[in-house]
Order: C-alpha cells, then sequence, then structure tokens
C-alpha cells in the first residue's frame, strides 16, 4: 500500500473521530456507532461492520483512536475466538445475531471444547449432542473454560456420530449458556487461583439454528477457533492495557477488561519472571555463590538464544516462508524456560521458597512462580505434544501407530467421571 | 570420511597442499583479514557460515589455531610491519601460525602463565612450557603467551613471536582424544623471541583473540551438532526393530526433537555472537561466552544422544559418530569450558547490572 494510500485512510479516520467521538455517551452506543461506520473492525468484510482494509493498516487507525482519546470495539478474550470463527464458518443469520453484540461488549463467549477425558486429545471428545425435532440435546462435561461463569454464549464441541471414525462425527454449536440444565462451577488450581470453570451439560436443548457450518463438520471449526486462539496471545497482552482517562465510558472499558483479564493475573508467572532473578540476587545476596551464578548464567542463555529464535523464525517468515513448526519450538523452549526459573528462584530463595502470600519473597510473588509454571508445559497444548509435531513435521519422523480408528463408538475411553 | 580417517592419522592432522589450495581457491584463512594485508576484508558473519560448514565435514584443517586464534591477535597487537610481514604468507597458506597460550593449568587466561620473558637485547629469551597448544607441531610461526619475571596475574604479560624451528624449542605431539584436531606442548629452554607486543595491550589483543576464537568455535559446533542430528535422524527412519522403523517410537522422535531444540537455540547463539562481533558490539566478550557455552552443551548433548540413537553400531570405531563425539569433546574443552564461560558471562552481567 502506498504511502498516500496510508495518509488518505489516517485522514479518513481522523476526520470520521472528530465527528463522531463522544466520551459522554454509553459503551454500548458508542461502539454501535463504531459497528454502524465500519472504524471499529476496518479489516472485516464491509458486509459486516467493516471497511475490508489489510490488517497492516490497523496501526495507523489505532494511533488516531489513541491520539483523540476514543474506545474502540471489544477487543480482547474469548468473544474475539467467537467473533473469528463465526467470520470463517457461520452463516448469514448467525453472523447477524452474533457479532454486533460481540463488538458492543454486550455479550461475553466462552470456548467449550476441553473435557475431562480428552485433553490433548481433543477429536476424543464424548460430550453428545442428539437430535430431538428442531433441536439438539446436550449432554456431557466440558473443563477448563475460561469466563463460563460470565458468558453469555459459548462454543461448543460436541459428538454428533458415533459410528463414523472420531474426527468426522463432532460438530460445531453456539449454546445459550443462560440456560436451564447447564451448571458452572469454578475449577481451583494448584496455585490457589480459580481462573476456569467446569461446565456440566444435563439434557440441555440447542436448537437447530445454532449449528455452525454442517453436521459432522465440527473438527474443521475447532480448528478455524485454534488457529486464531495461537495467533491471539499476543493480542491479549496488547489489548489488556487500558486507557487511565477519567470519565464513564473509559470507566466501563475498564471494568471490561479487568472482567476478562482477571483469570490471566497470574500467567506472567507461569512463565517464570526471569525480570525477578535479578533484584532477587542482590536482595538475597547470593550473587556470590559459583553454583548461584551458573544456574542463573544457564537460565538467561536459555532466555536469551530463546528470545533469537523466535527472532530468527519471524525474519524467515518476513522474508516470505510460511510459518510452521517454528511456534512449537518456541512452546517447547518456553516450557524449559518457566522450569528452569522456577528452580533458580528457589535456589536464590533458599528456606523462603517454602513460604507464600506476605511470608513469601516479593510478597508471595516468588511462590507464585513456583506454583503455576507447571502449567506452562501443559497448556495450550503440552509438551509431548509440541516433541510430536517437532519430530513429524520438521525431522520427518513417523507417527505412532494409531490405535483409535474406526467407528469412535468402539475406540477404547476413560471411564466416565463421576460429579 | 575417509579424508577425515586418513588425515587425522598424520602428524600433522591436515594436508598442506590442500589447505595452501584452499587458501588460493577460497581465501579461507584470510576472509576476516582487511585487503591491506592480503586478506578478503569479510566480518565475522562469514566466519560463521565458514565454520560451521568445516564443523558440519569435520573438515581437518589449521583453520582455528591459525586463521583465527593466531591471526587475530597478530591483527590486534603486532605492528604495521609486522602485520604486513606475517599476514599475507599465512593467509596464502603458505605458513602456519599457532597461538601457544595454555600452560598446565589448562586455562586460556594470563593468570596461568608461568613461561618467562627474559629481555636480551632487543629481542627476549623465553623459557618455560605450553601445553593445548593447536596445531603447535606443524606451526611455522609460534606466538607465544610469555610474563616479564617476577610478575603476577595480568601485569607483565607480553606476547612473543619465534620460529617453529628455533633452537631450544622442543615439541612434542599429545596424544588427544579428538584426532581430528592436533594438540602439542612446547618447551621452551632459552628460545629467542620477537616482541610481537610487550605494552599493557597485549592482554587486550589477547582478549580478542579469544572471543573470536570462541566464536569461531561455536560457529564450527552448531555445524557439528547440526550433522549428528541429521545422521542420527535419518538412521532412526532406517533402522527397523519390533516391526517398525525405531524413529517412530515417541521414545526415540522425543528425544530427537528435544536435540533439534538444543541445537537451534545454540545457533542463534552462535549467529548472534558472529552478528555481534562484525558490528563490533560493546557486549562482544559477553556474548561470545554466552555462545561458547550454549554451543558446547548442545553439541556435547547431540553427541552424546546420536550415539545412543545409533545403538551398538554407534559405540564402533568404523561408524563415523565417535568422530563428531570427540570433535564435540575437544571442542567443549578447549578455549574453557562452559562452566568457566557462564561464570565470565555473569561477571560481564553484573557489570552490565552495575553490579561490580
Amino acid at each position: 500500500m502506498s504511502l498516500s494510500e496510508d495518509t488518505r485512510i489516517q485522514q479518513d479516520v481522523r476526520a470520521w473521530l472528530e465527528e463522531n467521538w463522544d466520551p459522554d455517551v454509553s459503551l454500548i452506543d458508542w461502539r454501535n456507532k463504531l459497528a454502524d461506520s465500519g472504524w471499529g473492525v476496518p479489516h472485516w468484510p464491509k458486509q459486516w461492520f467493516g471497511r475490508e482494509m489489510p490488517v497492516s493498516m490497523m496501526p495507523i487507525i489505532d494511533a488516531e483512536f489513541e491520539r483523540i482519546g476514543a474506545v474502540g470495539v471489544a477487543k480482547i478474550g474469548i468473544r474475539m475466538l467467537a467473533a473469528a470463527t463465526l467470520l470463517d464458518c457461520a452463516n448469514d443469520n448467525q453472523k447477524s445475531r452474533f457479532l454486533r453484540r460481540i463488538l458492543t461488549g454486550e455479550d461475553t463467549w466462552c470456548q467449550l471444547f476441553s473435557e475431562p477425558g480428552s485433553g490433548s486429545d481433543l477429536a476424543g471428545a464424548t460430550t453428545r449432542a442428539d437430535r430431538d425435532g428442531d433441536n439438539w440435546i446436550i449432554n456431557g462435561q466440558k473443563v477448563w473454560t475460561t469466563s463460563a461463569h460470565h458468558a453469555e454464549w459459548g462454543l461448543l464441541l460436541a459428538r454428533t456420530d458415533w459410528d463414523v471414525p472420531k474426527h468426522q462425527g463432532l460438530s460445531f454449536f453456539v449454546v445459550d449458556m443462560r440456560q436451564d440444565g447447564i451448571e458452572v462451577q469454578p475449577l481451583k488450581q494448584m496455585n490457589g487461583y480459580a481462573s476456569f470453570n467446569q461446565v456440566f451439560f444435563t439434557d440441555v436443548p440447542v436448537a437447530s439454528e445454532n449449528l455452525v457450518s454442517a453436521v459432522g463438520d465440527g473438527w474443521k471449526v475447532a480448528m478455524t477457533t485454534l488457529a486464531h486462539e495461537r495467533r491471539t496471545s499476543d493480542a491479549l497482552r496488547r489489548w489488556g492495557k487500558v486507557s487511565d482517562r477519567p470519565g464513564r465510558i473509559y470507566d466501563e472499558e475498564r471494568a471490561e477488561v479487568a472482567t476478562v483479564m482477571e483469570p490471566y493475573k497470574w500467567y506472567p508467572q507461569r512463565a517464570g519472571r526471569i525480570d525477578l532473578i535479578w533484584p532477587r540476587m542482590v536482595e538475597t545476596g547470593r550473587m556470590n555463590d559459583p553454583m548461584v551464578r551458573q544456574e542463573v548464567a544457564k537460565l538467561l542463555m536459555l532466555s536469551y538464544t530463546a528470545e533469537w529464535t523466535a527472532q530468527r523464525a519471524r525474519a524467515a517468515q518476513a522474508h516470505g516462508r510460511p510459518q510452521g513448526p517454528e511456534g512449537s519450538l518456541g512452546k517447547l523452549a518456553s516450557s524449559h524456560l518457566a522450569r528452569a526459573a522456577a528452580k533458580v528462584h528457589t535456589l536464590i530463595g533458599s528456606a523462603d521458597a517454602l513460604l507464600k502470600g506476605s511470608d513469601g519473597a516479593t510478597n508471595g510473588v516468588i511462590a507464585e512462580v513456583l506454583l503455576s509454571v507447571p502449567a506452562t508445559s501443559i497448556a495450550g497444548g503440552t509438551d509431548e505434544i509440541q516433541r510430536n509435531i517437532i519430530s513429524e513435521r520438521v525431522l520427518g519422523m513417523p507417527k505412532e501407530p494409531r490405535m483409535d480408528g474406526g467407528a469412535f463408538r468402539d475406540v477404547p475411553k476413560n471411564p466416565a467421571r463421576k460429579r | 570420511m575417509t579424508e577425515v580417517r586418513r588425515l587425522m592419522a598424520t602428524k600433522d592432522g591436515f594436508d598442506r597442499d590442500l589447505w595452501m589450495q584452499s587458501c588460493d581457491d577460497l581465501g579461507l584463512a584470510g576472509l576476516h583479514v582487511p585487503e591491506a594485508y592480503g586478506g578478503s576484508g569479510f566480518g565475522f558473519v562469514e566466519v560463521g557460515i565458514v565454520a560451521e560448514e568445516m564443523g558440519r565435514s569435520l573438515l581437518c584443517s589449521p583453520y582455528l589455531g591459525s586463521s583465527i586464534l593466531a591471526t587475530s591477535v597478530i591483527l590486534h597487537a603486532g605492528s604495521e610491519e609486522q602485520k604486513r610481514d606475517l599476514l599475507p604468507d599465512l593467509i596464502a597458506g603458505k605458513t602456519v601460525a599457532c597461538l601457544a597460550f595454555a600452560e598446565a593449568s589448562g586455562h586460556w587466561n594470563s593468570d596461568g602463565v608461568e613461561l618467562t620473558a627474559l629481555q636480551s637485547g632487543k629481542d627476549v629469551l623465553l623459557n618455560g612450557k605450553k601445553k593445548f597448544v593447536l596445531d603447535g607441531c606443524a606451526a611455522d610461526v609460534i606466538i607465544v603467551v610469555a610474563r616479564r619475571p617476577g610478575t603476577h596475574g595480568r601485569e607483565g604479560i607480553g606476547l612473543y613471536i619465534t620460529e617453529g624451528m628455533s633452537t631450544g624449542l622442543g615439541r612434542r605431539s599429545l596424544d588427544t582424544i579428538d584426532e581430528t584436531r592436533k594438540l602439542a606442548e612446547l618447551s621452551f629452554d632459552g628460545v629467542r623471541a620477537q616482541v610481537l607486543n610487550d605494552s599493557e595491550g597485549a592482554v587486550a589483543a589477547i582478549g580478542h583473540a579469544l572471543d573470536d576464537g570462541a566464536i569461531a568455535l561455536a560457529n564450527e559446533m552448531i555445524g557439528g551438532a547440526q550433522a549428528l542430528l541429521d545422521s542420527a535422524v535419518e538412521y532412526t527412519k532406517l533402522r527397523m526393530q519390533f516391526g517398525r522403523v525405531i524413529g517412530s517410537f515417541q521414545a526415540v522422535k522425543h528425544k530427537c526433537a528435544e536435540i533439534l531444540l538444543d541445537v537451534e537455540l545454540a545457533k542463534s547463539a552462535a549467529y548472534y555472537a558472529a552478528e555481534a562481533r562484525a558490528e563490533n558490539h560493546p557486549d562482544v566478550s559477553m556474548l561470545a561466552s554466552l555462545a561458547k557455552a550454549t554451543a558446547a552443551d548442545a553439541y556435547m548433548r547431540t553427541a552424546i544422544e546420536a550415539i545412543q540413537l545409533h545403538g551398538g553400531i554407534g559405540f564402533t570405531w568404523d561408524h563415523d559418530t565417535h568422530l563428531w563425539y570427540k570433535r564435540a569433546k575437544s571442542s567443549e574443552v578447549l578455549l574453557d569450558d562452559p562452566t568457566y564461560h557462564r561464570n565470565r558471562y555473569m561477571a560481564f552481567q553484573e557489570v552490565l547490572h552495575e553490579l561490580k
């Protein structure tokens, strides 16, 4: 895109904002205006609240919003995965029912994929959807469901056919979370937080109009969602920042962001808090212990080389190579890094590593590192899955023989869990 | 690998004619030397690329000892006249040089230098012993790190230059684990030598040469590690046990995935250090230590696992994996081991964090 095109778009959005921006209207009224104008999601299709602009234009447009202090559409949370999935896979009726309220922030969403019996093997889902006239009846259990306790809608992966191979028997639904038969329970983790939920479905009806794509297309649609999930982890950090300007509309936005970000507040700790290594060494005087120095050096070297490896992957992409399994190498490196960091924090802290909360080092943050790090090698694809991806797609090694072919009904499964 | 096996059985450990020819054809020895002295005037990114390929093929050559360590120290410490005198022949491959630094202590630092340089007219007389000298037996030009009698630490350290055939110089080839890289013990009994640099600049020049050596060696190591990973993975795709290729077992696949991660991280370290050297980055010494430690650990781990992945055949003399394993071991320890470099790295980090 030429420079003059950039300038023209910048002038257009600036003129529109100067004409329309009003910090005294309600957040929802303002975002409806954004949706109507196409300036809320200019990279979306014209038919659906956008202007079909390339994503590369977004920084210019964001900067204009920032300049005048205008609030944007809702940008974070599982609702953005819902929006991306619906844009790609839903019919026009569904798009017109759901997309606007995602942008205004009126609806929040959750993602009902993982189950107690299917984690890495997501396609082994056993939550069932049985046809009953114009409805589907849902029974089963989902787990690790962020935001389910406040979500209006859920993206559900459920089994509609037990007599075909497992990937072919799944379908994808939009579920109204505010109805009888759905029970949401917080799931407390080993670090004490309850950032996720378990969701129980008992004879929950879902109208056929809420089936996304065709019966049996569920796996394909779920893969679309997960592809977007991988891409949006950076956006979470970016959009988690809020304006500190005073005023009602900003208060409303701050409350919205706080709600979405609440489950993620320990995420920096699960990555290992390498930024705290130097302050902790100075604080404890362990700087001169040769063993500590060795372990800290290993950790720092791992941290830098992981960052440079990610840079090499990005540079390769910039030279036109598609995003490949380098992501799996990075994910695996972050697991090693988190574990090494927990080890070093323990080494530096000595007996203080026994304590948490206000008794613990750095007001409990170090304890939170030690108790959160085990999530890194599990969440978002376990280390074992990453090693499979790396060995098969980078090194070209053969897959293990599988035991889950044929009709899903006959595939060995985990025993059903008791409530 | 027939050529590697042939050369490793020779006294010098490389073929002089072949070396001269590759200097002539490819300009290998003078890659990073300014054109004024007959070099190609490239930077360390190019040195890194060449070193990586040499490591991959396990090339037997005086590249690290002569073209990097000795040449770098001449570039950093020598007078204009000495550079013009020494470098063209080294770059043409007509002569080979070595840097005699480490002694019985087995460390490449000034503290371990006991060999003395006693003033004798405008020359010096060298007395003492050097050990672990790369290409020490083959070298025509010998650069010696020595100290003025009665000094300690960095004080009194100077660089001196003598010839391989000098009177009073005893040379013994050490029996090395890695036969593809020859090390020598040199004994100096009143050997007459000229001053290369006996000012305070000598220690700095040695430091630069060691950084250059560590960076070149790190890049050599990642080439070797990649070669080992490639050959091990290829083998696991062919070797049948229990009715399937062993490369289909997750125990094997996951090991290979972890090695790949190690090698990729080490490549990033080696490339980053080479770029930093090319751009004269102020933290180049810290990055050299990072690269040396990271590449050495990755290479050694890859070598251990490459033998493991090959099973019994990997432990045989006729199979080539042990040649890289031995190169990995010699590279790990040469120019100081990962523990030393991590400690050195931390010292630089302390300065960066203004703690020292």
